[in-house]
This record gives C-alpha cells, structure tokens and sequence, in this order.
C-alpha cells in the first residue's frame, strides 16, 4: 500500500481539526437547544405581565419560588412527581430484567423456533401499538384500572426494543465458552444468566434503563386517557395546569421547569453514557 | 441490521447428550431446565405484547364494524359503515392532510440538517462528547414541556417569536390561526427535540466508515464535496433508511405536540376549524370525548394503514436516493 502523508490523510478523512466556521455552528445549535429552557425559566421567574411587554427582559426575574408554590397549590404536583416515580421506577425494572433475561436466551440458549420468534420481535418494532388505545382502555375499565397507577405500569412491562438490543449486545459480549464453564460447574441456567450474562452485559442494561425511565417519564398519551386529575403523572398535572381558560404562562412554566429540572439533572450526571448509549445502538441495531 | 447468527451447535449449551437410562432426579431437572428455561425467559414479551399489543390492534378492526359509544356494552354491527363515513368525512380529511403536512415539514428538513450536524460534529473537535450531549439536549425533555413551551413562543400576542419579528419590520403572523403556519410551528417543535438525536445516529454511522475508503477516494482525486456525496452518503444509506423508517412511524403518530398547541388549552379541536389536528388526536377526540368506539377503530386502523404505506414508500424511497452516486451498488 501506498503510504499517505498524515497531513493529507488526516485531511481526507475528516480528521482535520475543526475550523471556526465549524464551532460557529455548532454554538448556534448549541444556543438554539438551550434557549427553550431558558426562556421557560425567565417567565417562570417573572409574573405574567412580562409577556405583553413589547420588548422582553432576557433577565430573570425573582418570582420563581412563589411561582413555584402556585404549582403546588394547583395541581397535585408532589403526588405527581411520586406517581412518575414509582410508574417510571417499576416500569424500568421490569423492563431491564425481562429485556436482558430473553436477550440471554435469543443470544446464547437453543431451542426450537429461536430465529422466527426473535424475527417477530423485530417486528413487532414496527408496530404503532398506540393505536391499540381504545380496546386497552376498555379492558382496563373492566379490570377496574382505570385511574389507578397500574394502568400504566401493566402495559410497558416489557419492550420490543429492549429485548432487540439486549440481544444484539448479549451476542457479542458474553462467549459460549463461559456459558458451558458456568454449566460445567453445575450452574442452572437462572444462575448463568444470574452469574455469568448479567455482570457482561451491565453496560447496555444501565442505557436500556436510562432510556426507558425517560421514555416511560415522558409519556403521555396512555396516561391521558387512562389518569384522572386526581391521581397524575408529572405529564398529566402539567396538562392540567395548563388547560385552564385562562392560561397564566409564569405559572405554567414554572411547573414546565419544574418537572424538567429532575430530567436535566440525570442527564448533566449521565449524558456521556446516554449519549454513547444511542451511538452504540445506532451501529449495532 | 445483524440478524439471528447462524451457530454451529455449541457442546455445553445444547441439550445434554440423552444420558444412561436411569437419570437421577437432579439430572432430569437439569435437562428440563435447559430445554424450558429459553421459553420461560422470552416468555414475558410475548404475553404482554400479546395481551397489550397485538390484541388491542385486532380487537381495534373488530370494534371499527360496530356503531358503539363508551358507554354502550354492546355495538350494532354496521360492517363498513364507518369505514364509508370516514371517507365522506371532511374532518377525517382535513386531519390527513395535517398529519402528512406536518410529517413532511419535520422530517424532511430534520433528516438534512441531522446529516449535515452530523458532519460538523464528526471534525476535530475539543471537548467531543460535550457538544454530543449538547445538541441531545432538547432529547430527553418531555413532549408536553415542548409543546407547553413552544406554545408560549409561538403565542399569538405577545409570543417572542411575533415580538422578534416585529422588532425586524416584519408583520405578526398568527402561529395558531394559519393554516399553514401551525403546521410549520408544530413541525419546528419536532425538529427542535429529534434533530440532536438523529444526528448522533448518522455520526455513529460515519464513524463506522473505514478510513480506508476515504483515503482511496482523496488519492482517485475527489474533492471533499464528492467524497461527501459520493462516498459518505451512500454508505449511510442503512443508517438513513433507519432513521426515515422510525420517524415516518413516530411522525405519522403525533398527538402531544397539536394538543398543547392549542389556543384554547385542553381542546382537542386542533385549532378552531381543526387546522392543525392530526389523525391521532381526531382519534382519541372521537373515543374519548365524543365517545364514538367504534368510529374511532375505524380512524385507528386506517391510521394503521398509511403509517405501513408510507414508511414502505419511505423505505424504497431512501433506498433509492441514497444510492445515487454508487453505481455498482445493489
């Protein structure tokens, strides 16, 4: 082979290092994904009359606290926050464990119809289960569920998704080799994956956790038909507060920016993971 | 997309060899526990996809032929009927075209400027990883706070946007009112949340690319500008196809976004002559609120239908531009 220069290699290959114009842009990205939750704050932090001012102060004001224990006082906010907790905390635990319990057998165990029943998990994928609602609401009227927390819970026990990237993940860390160790020494097979799967694949069940707390989170569509006012999640009282007939905004975005701080705060301590999670993800799936 | 690898049968994990007649107790459990564990480990999906997935989408085609309210214990069989009515009817129409509108102006321009994100972030930077979690920002903050947000922004009256555009000489435009302009509020609200995620996908992918390549092409004598098109692009072609596949079945889907839009807070009119309601929300306001079951079914499962469609449209679609450039390629 024809040996390059470094120069010009590093040059064709995108290994240049980044020119002004290149850090511009990307502050103006930058900018562009912070100023939302700026501007949320700043009229959490003012009263309401800030808005029909023509010119905006870009200073915030010193509202924020008794903006803040309006939220309270208007929706069941703390009961909120506890609701997204024990949905959003039971949901990732059972996701996790059943995700990485049949990625282990997808990845590593045989038995018969293995490869056509994992196919349709992959397919399942494709599935836009949301517009199952209708039906689903119905059972879980009949089941008396409606209103209560495991309405939701129920439905998101487990994911296509999870079980996918479990697998793909189980299949390139953990060797047949330790398996049949783990075996030889006597190991049933709850043991080895107790033993041997879950300790190698820790990494990629940290990200499917991470990622389902904040997709279960975030969600809002089931729990709208399926909560009450009375008995939200963070999603639904944020609904709620601003579904008034009259909309008064400092209030609205003080609880915006209160059910957001949890969320920034785990992903200022865990973005690096997240991130190189979704990058991982993206070339294996 | 690795699928199921093919594995030569492996000694220690296959069944145990069929033993000696008389196997002990402790021997038979063991080769029950190798053959039923897998079962009872992938159990779990299959019933809960089962019970919450695939049965409500069945039972959804089920219900769209009955004429049944919520309150109804039994429905009217109708066949068809609400599958006519739905094609007669111009809100069901009016949301379609939102939907697809809406869909159009998000994913397009998302995908491009992911793309051309994804080039920036994949030169030399300092501090790599933190303009990744920068631009991921937006990612992981609730749909209702995006919708609750931007609402606020594109607000009418007193919205930063009009002020901003104002203070340039140029005219308020009413963000809920238009047509139009609803549709580009709420796809901005989409691009904004899913853009820092795309492209960390696609700059996954353009890492994956080897180096190799690259330097074939610079040697042949291509300009950065080629290489970009010629060699980059279509090499992101599974990437892209990914990407444009998972946002037309999301897209097609949207709900949160329109319904915090409103002006007129908790609505689910989508405007006030349903300028910006989409087929989801038309949905859930035809089950929940008017209480029509089995009309709604109907929406559902044509709303089921497009989404297959389009994304087979989107996936060939993909398919083929991306491939522009590769000649010997497939």
């Amino acid at each position: 082979m024809i040996a390059i220069p470094a120069v010009v290699r590093r040059r064709a290959t995108g290994d240049k290092r980044a020119s002004f114009w290149v850090y511009g842009l990307l502050i103006a990205f930058l900018l562009g994904s912070v100023f939302p939750f700026f501007w949320s704050f700043l009229v959490a932090s003012r009263d309401s009359s800030m808005l029909t001012e023509r010119v905006p102060p870009l200073l915030p004001g010193g509202n924020f606290l008794s903006n803040a224990v309006r939220v309270f006082d208007s929706v069941p906010f703390w009961k909120a926050l506890g609701n997204s907790i024990v949905v959003s905390g039971a949901v990732t635990l059972t996701t996790v464990l059943f995700s990485t319990l049949a990625g282990f057998a997808f990845a590593r165990l045989r038995f018969r119809g293995r490869n056509g029943l994992f196919l349709f998990v992959v397919a399942t994928l494709a599935v836009p289960t949301q517009l199952g609602i209708i039906p689903l609401y119905m059972a879980m009227s009949e089941f008396g569920w409606a209103g209560e927390l495991q309405a939701v819970i129920v439905p998101n026990l487990v994911t296509a998704i999870g079980v996918f990237w479990m697998r793909q993940y189980t299949a390139q860390v953990v060797p047949y080799e330790l398996i049949e160790a783990a075996r030889v020494d006597g190991c049933s097979m709850i043991r080895v994956y107790w033993h041997v799967c879950l300790p190698a694949v820790r990494p990629a069940a940290a990200f499917l956790g991470m990622f389902t707390f904040m997709t279960s989170w975030n969600d809002f569509l089931w729990p709208l038909v399926v909560l009450n006012a009375e008995n939200p999640t963070v999603q639904i009282a944020l609904e709620r507060l601003q579904s008034g007939y009259y909309v008064d905004y400092s209030l609205v975005l003080a609880g915006t920016t209160l059910a957001t701080i949890p969320i920034l705060i785990v992903f200022v301590v865990l973005g690096r993971q997240i991130v190189a999670g979704i990058m991982q993800g993206a070339v294996k799936g | 997309m690795t699928t199921v690898t093919r594995r030569a049968p492996h000694q220690g994990v296959a069944p145990a060899p069929p033993g000696p007649p008389k196997l002990t107790f402790r021997q038979r459990l063991s080769v029950a526990d190798v053959k039923w564990s897998p079962y009872l480990y992938i159990a779990p999906f299959f019933v809960v996809f089962g019970v919450v997935g695939l049965f409500p989408l069945l039972y959804t085609s089920y219900l769209s032929l009955f004429d049944r309210d919520l309150l109804d214990l039994e429905g009217t069989f109708i066949g068809l009927g609400n599958y006519t009515e739905l094609l007669r009817d111009s809100q069901f129409w009016t949301a379609l075209t939102n939907t697809l509108s809406i869909f159009v102006l998000s994913t397009g321009p998302q995908i491009v400027v992911a793309v051309g994100l994804a080039a920036l972030l994949n030169t030399r930077l300092r501090a790599p990883t933190g303009w990744r979690v920068g631009i991921l920002l937006p990612y992981v903050v609730s749909l209702v706070a995006v919708g609750i947000i931007f609402a606020n922004l594109f607000g009418p009256n007193y919205g930063l946007v009009n002020s901003v555009l104002e203070i340039f000489g140029i005219d308020r435009i009413d963000w809920q009112g238009n047509r139009f302009f609803s549709h580009l509020a709420i796809a901005t609200m989409v691009n904004w949340r899913w853009t820092g995620y795309n492209a960390l996908i696609v700059l996954a992918a353009m890492k994956a690319i080897p180096k190799e390549i690259h330097e074939a092409a610079l040697i042949d004598g291509a300009s950065a500008a080629r290489r970009f098109f010629s060699v980059t692009l279509p090499l992101l072609r599974p990437t892209l196809i990914f990407v444009v596949v998972t946002s037309t079945i999301g897209g097609l889907q949207i709900f949160t976004e329109p319904k915090l839009f409103d002006a007129m807070p908790g609505s689910n009119n989508g405007g006030s002559s349903n300028q910006f309601q989409t087929i989801t929300l038309y949905m859930y306001q035809t089950a929940f609120e008017t209480q029509h079951l089995g009309y709604a079914s109907a929406i559902a499962w044509v709303l089921f239908l497009v989404i297959i469609v389009i994304a087979i449209v989107n996936f060939l679609l993909t398919r083929r531009l991306a491939s522009t450039g590769a000649e010997d390629d497939r």
